[in-house]
């Protein structure tokens, strides 16, 4: 039982990591004013609709039996003008208010569009597979470019210019914290700005249905102060760590010998596939598999064993794991910090 | 007739439910262990990607045995008898038992295992 409501209040709280309302930035923070304004003002609209239309219910009935039908329904030449006249006035205020909420909806996708000077302002391009988030801070110095997957670290108070792609079909990047929805179109770049105000953790999804684990493809922004984010930055452009155990090296053998390096990379180590996520830094990524479980050893060895049970469909193999050696593979890639 | 059968779902669902917590206690007395908390760990450790356990959401893993009715085991392992100690030294340290087995040592303490063996046994 207890059991049950910590379940549902983490859920809860986790939620909250995810919600449009909830802006954790200026960009989200004009789409969630435009929406309160559209609510209350539509819903004005509705209750004043409503008003009317109770109005003749709660007139006094004139009698059918006392007037001829004729009559009753006949209007005389006054009330005809004056409801044309009232039509009318409906009419254009209709017309007044839809231009208004037009003006408001071009305003605010103006401003959410992007900062107005691109200074202090860092490119990251992501492009989307099924189902996992390729992540990518370009560098004009090659030797700075970072690769991740599923984790998009970002300053605190700083815009970030996201240029989008996908390798196969349309998805959609989307952290409702953040900032509105934007496609990710094979062969062509789209591009969105992100901005986080305060630090966090904020979870985007993907919201274009792409195929049997789109549910399964979500992605963790983390918003930190500069500082943090300068060391997470210096310290993903290193080459993933050296063995530190007799156990990880054998992990590492097993790694580089098996399939694995097929779809793989991990920097200063020969693997160099390019099919699936890149595991320089894997350890240091807080999910496995585009947010489908939590990164622990646990999870990474039942993942390796048998991709297909937990994601069905999904693009990575199941390769065949001597069962002596996934010990040494979990901990080889645990260390991967 | 309505009402007789909402008073017999009602009784079944309290022996279901004193059933429920009384096979907890069972388990809570015969390890030291706090099954709930015994829950936690083993989501928290990430045994469901492998075993099938009731009541730990997302626990389909197919890789491992289905933990259900584990208490009624004779081997855990295939191996050592079922009682509390062997359990949780299974879980600690399988490879120490097995050192073929594909079940890794996930760094479990000793008083997260005590209370994983704890909600394990509390299975039906
Ligand atoms: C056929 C290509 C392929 C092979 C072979 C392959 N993988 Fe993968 N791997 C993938 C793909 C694609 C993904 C992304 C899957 C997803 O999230 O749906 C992935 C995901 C992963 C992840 C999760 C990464 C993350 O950040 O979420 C790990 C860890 C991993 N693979 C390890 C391995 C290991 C270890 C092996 C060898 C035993 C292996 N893979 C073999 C394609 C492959
Ligand atoms: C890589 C997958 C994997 C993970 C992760 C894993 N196990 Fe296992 N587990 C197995 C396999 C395979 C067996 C069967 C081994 C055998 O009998 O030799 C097993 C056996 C067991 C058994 C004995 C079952 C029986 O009927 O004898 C228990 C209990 C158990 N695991 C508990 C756990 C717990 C608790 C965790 C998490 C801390 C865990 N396992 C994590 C794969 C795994
Ligand atoms: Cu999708």
């Amino acid at each position: 039982m207890r059991c049950t409501t910590l379940a549902i209040l983490t859920a809860s709280a986790l939620s909250a990591q995810q919600s449009a309302v909830d802006a954790a930035g200026s960009y989200a923070a004009a789409i969630r004013s435009l929406g309160t304004f559209f609510l209350i003002l539509l819903g004005l609209i509705f209750l004043i609709v409503i008003a009317l239309a109770l109005i003749p219910l709660t007139r006094r009935h004139r009698g059918i039996e006392q007037e001829p039908l004729e009559q009753t329904h006949q209007p005389s030449h006054g009330t005809e003008t004056r409801l044309g006249t009232m039509v009318g006035i409906a009419t254009a205020v209709t017309i007044l208010i839809l231009f208004g909420l037009v003006v408001a909806s071009v305003s605010v996708g103006k401003s959410i569009a992007g900062p107005s000077t691109h200074a202090n302002s860092i490119a990251v391009e992501i492009t989307g597979n099924q189902w996992w988030w390729y992540v990518r801070y370009a560098n004009l110095d090659p030797s700075r470019i970072v690769v991740t997957a599923n984790e998009l670290h970002i300053p605190v108070g700083r815009p970030v210019m996201i240029r989008g792609s996908s390798n196969d079909v349309i998805h959609s990047f989307w952290v409702p914290n953040l900032q509105g929805k934007r496609d990710l179109i094979p062969s062509r770049i789209t591009t969105l700005w992100l901005q986080a105000d305060r630090p966090g953790r904020y979870r985007g999804q993907c919201a274009e249905f792409c195929g049997l684990q789109h549910a399964h493809m979500a992605l963790w922004v983390v918003a930190e102060p500069a500082v943090q984010f300068e060391s997470w930055m210096t310290h993903q452009i290193e080459p993933s760590v050296a063995p530190s155990s007799p156990d990880e090296q054998r992990g590492k053998e097993v790694f580089l010998n098996s399939g694995c390096v097929l779809c793989h990379a991990i920097q200063g180590t020969p693997a160099n596939g390019q099919v699936g996520p890149d595991l320089t830094h894997f350890a240091s990524r807080m999910t496995l598999a585009a947010g489908t479980l939590p990164n622990n050893k646990g999870n990474l060895s039942g993942w390796i064993a048998d991709p297909q049970t937990i994601k069905p469909g999904t693009k990575m193999a199941t390769v065949p794991v001597k069962s002596e050696d996934m010990q040494p593979l979990i901990d080889y890639l645990e260390s991967l910090r | 007739m309505r009402n007789s059968f909402a008073a017999l779902a009602l009784f079944a669902a309290c022996v279901a439910a004193s059933c429920g917590s009384s096979a907890k206690q069972n388990a809570a007395a015969i390890t030291g262990g706090d099954p709930d908390r015994g829950a936690h760990h083993i989501a928290r450790y990430g045994c469901g990607s492998c075993h099938a356990i009731p009541g730990i959401s997302g626990a389909h893993g197919l890789v491992g045995p289905p933990l259900a009715g584990i208490g009624r085991r004779l081997y855990v392992g295939g191996s050592l008898p079922n009682e509390p100690a062997n359990l949780e030294h299974w879980v600690r340290d399988p490879h120490s038992v097995n050192e073929k087995t594909v079940m890794p040592n996930l760094g479990v303490t000793a008083r997260d295992a005590t209370d994983i063996a704890a909600y394990l046994y509390s299975l039906k």
